[in-house]
């Protein structure tokens, strides 16, 4: 019968197309990390390097820190790298990760139009978002309980602004990654908060620049985790170990060191801060 | 992908990560159309055939699932791959393999439907004739299947084309995994995030080009085939 033999024949392409990947899976992990690292390149630059040395495939998932870390928690990577240090101790608390290890730093950066319609520049970022409060000057916020957004919640905290409150038509939570949030923020001429990485890789800038810079308000710190094998049994620990055991080693503290875009350095490497 | 080539450099070049990307977008779409026909048309030819109560109902809730929302479908799947849920122990999520399952389920319906509404039409036709020579349902089914496969074409491809555009299901199931669960459509959605405007439109055109590319082998396939048919 000749539907039949069609019918054989799709499902024998079926199979195959689904077969063919898992080829690939043997050394791997799964790392579940931040828009902020993948968009800027930084696992671009230092994943080749471990692989060289390990063998191991790190597969990133890049999701906000929020998500991120429930992905984590549901035991679908095996080590989280993310950036919302409250957030991670909670994690381990919580008996979902092994230890958290603090690894590097970035800053966040405030963006603006040119014409800064708030006249923020030059102001440390408390009296900046002041600024644009009292203008009601537009501003996007991820809105998507990243690690980006919950910094930008702890600022506006941090201005004696309670934005819960007193936002309004000026303040636009999007809901979605710091690209997009970018995007739109180019778009409409606003105001947003972004780390230094995103905002050196990304490319439609549009009338936008940098506004407030510097202030030590906006460091921005990175830690690893390993997921708990003994609440996810599958994960793989010694690969996973080993990912975080090279990241913080003086190698792969170097790595992210060296990593530039147009020469500017984007992380700091600190594992050995005490207190980061 | 390298940030600074422009699309139609990337293309020209056969660069191997845009290449790898490429051959995974075409055989996660056409796994899934795979999948998705060998359930789809069963499903299609019995409703178009048989009679019984509900038949409407069913009909008209077949037809709605062609409009499943792809971000619903790969949620959905998601929460079962999860290691915290019912399927959790097969270890698919953020694989190849989970983008295929999503796929399917969105392209099911879409081939479900229409191939019901071909055969429907066709078996209107046929229905005196295969009484007259006493053919069993499976016979009629084959017989319906095998006359209508030219214009069945039309309802894979428009499966193939839900599967190829789509990116909210592939993006929450394969994790958009650099060399490993990048498709076109989160690579699109990747560059786009980046602002990298240009080279995001740019592989739009590439992957609009691959599904014309695709149309037009299964029309000239048809085309063939309907003249050797007669």
């Amino acid at each position: 019968m000749h539907t039949r033999r069609t019918l054989i024949a799709l499902a024998a392409l079926a199979a195959f197309a689904t077969a063919t990947p898992a080829l690939a899976q043997e050394k791997s992990i799964v790392v579940s990390s931040t828009t902020s690292t993948q968009d800027s390149g930084l696992f671009g630059h230092i994943l080749p390097m471990f692989k060289a040395k390990t063998g191991i495939d790190v597969k990133v998932v890049s999701q906000g820190t929020g998500q991120a870390l429930d992905t984590g928690r549901r035991g679908d990577a095996d080590v989280v790298f993310v950036h919302a240090k409250s957030q991670e101790e909670k994690f381990v608390a919580d008996g979902f990760g092994v230890k958290r290890s603090p690894v590097m730093y970035n800053d966040f950066v405030l963006i603006g139009p040119k014409n800064d319609p708030a006249g923020a520049k030059g102001k440390d970022i408390v009296a900046g978002l002041k600024a644009i409060k009292d203008k009601s000057a537009p501003f996007i916020s991820r809105g998507d309980r990243s690690g980006t957004h919950s910094a930008e919640l702890a600022l506006w905290k941090t201005a004696g602004i309670d934005i819960a409150k007193d936002k309004g038509a000026w303040y636009k939570e999007i809901g979605q990654g710091m690209g997009a949030a970018l995007n739109t923020a180019s778009a409409s001429n606003s105001y947003v908060l972004t780390d230094r990485g995103t905002w050196l890789s990304f490319k439609n800038r549009g009338d936008l620049d940098i506004v407030v810079e510097g202030d030590n308000k906006l460091f921005n710190q990175y830690g690893v985790i390993l997921v708990s094998p003994e609440k996810h049994k599958h994960v793989k620990k010694e690969f996973g170990q080993a990912f975080i055991d090279w990241l913080i080693s003086a190698e792969g503290q170097k790595a992210i060191t060296d990593y530039k875009i147009n020469g500017q350095q984007l992380f700091f490497a600190n594992a050995t801060a005490p207190g980061a | 992908m390298p940030g600074d080539a422009s699309a139609l450099q990337l293309v020209l070049s056969a660069d191997p990560a845009l290449m790898g990307i490429v051959w995974l977008s075409l055989g996660v779409s056409l796994a899934a159309v795979g999948l998705a026909t060998i359930v789809g048309l069963p499903i299609g030819a019995l409703l178009a055939l048989t009679r019984f109560p509900g038949r409407n109902a069913c009909i008209v809730v077949l037809n709605a699932l062609m409009g499943l929302p792809p971000v619903v479908v790969g949620l959905a799947v998601y929460l079962l791959l999860s290691r915290s849920g019912p399927l959790g122990s097969w270890g698919l999520l953020f694989t190849p393999k989970a983008m295929v399952i999503a796929q399917a389920i969105l392209v099911t319906p879409i081939i479900a439907a229409l191939a019901r509404q071909t055969l429907e039409d066709l078996w209107v036709e046929y229905r005196d004739e295969l009484a007259a020579m006493n053919v069993g349902p499976v016979g009629r089914i084959s017989t319906l299947i095998w006359d209508a496969r030219f214009s069945l074409v039309t309802a894979l491809l428009a499966g193939f084309g839900r599967a190829a555009a789509e990116v909210g299901a592939v993006i929450i199931v394969g994790g958009n995994i650099d060399g490993f669960t990048r498709t076109m459509t989160t690579a699109i959605a990747l560059e786009t995030s980046k602002g990298d405007l240009p080279l995001a439109i740019g592989l739009g055109i590439v992957l609009i080009a691959i599904v014309v590319a695709v149309n037009a082998l299964a029309w000239g396939v048809r085309r063939t085939g309907e003249r050797f048919a007669g």
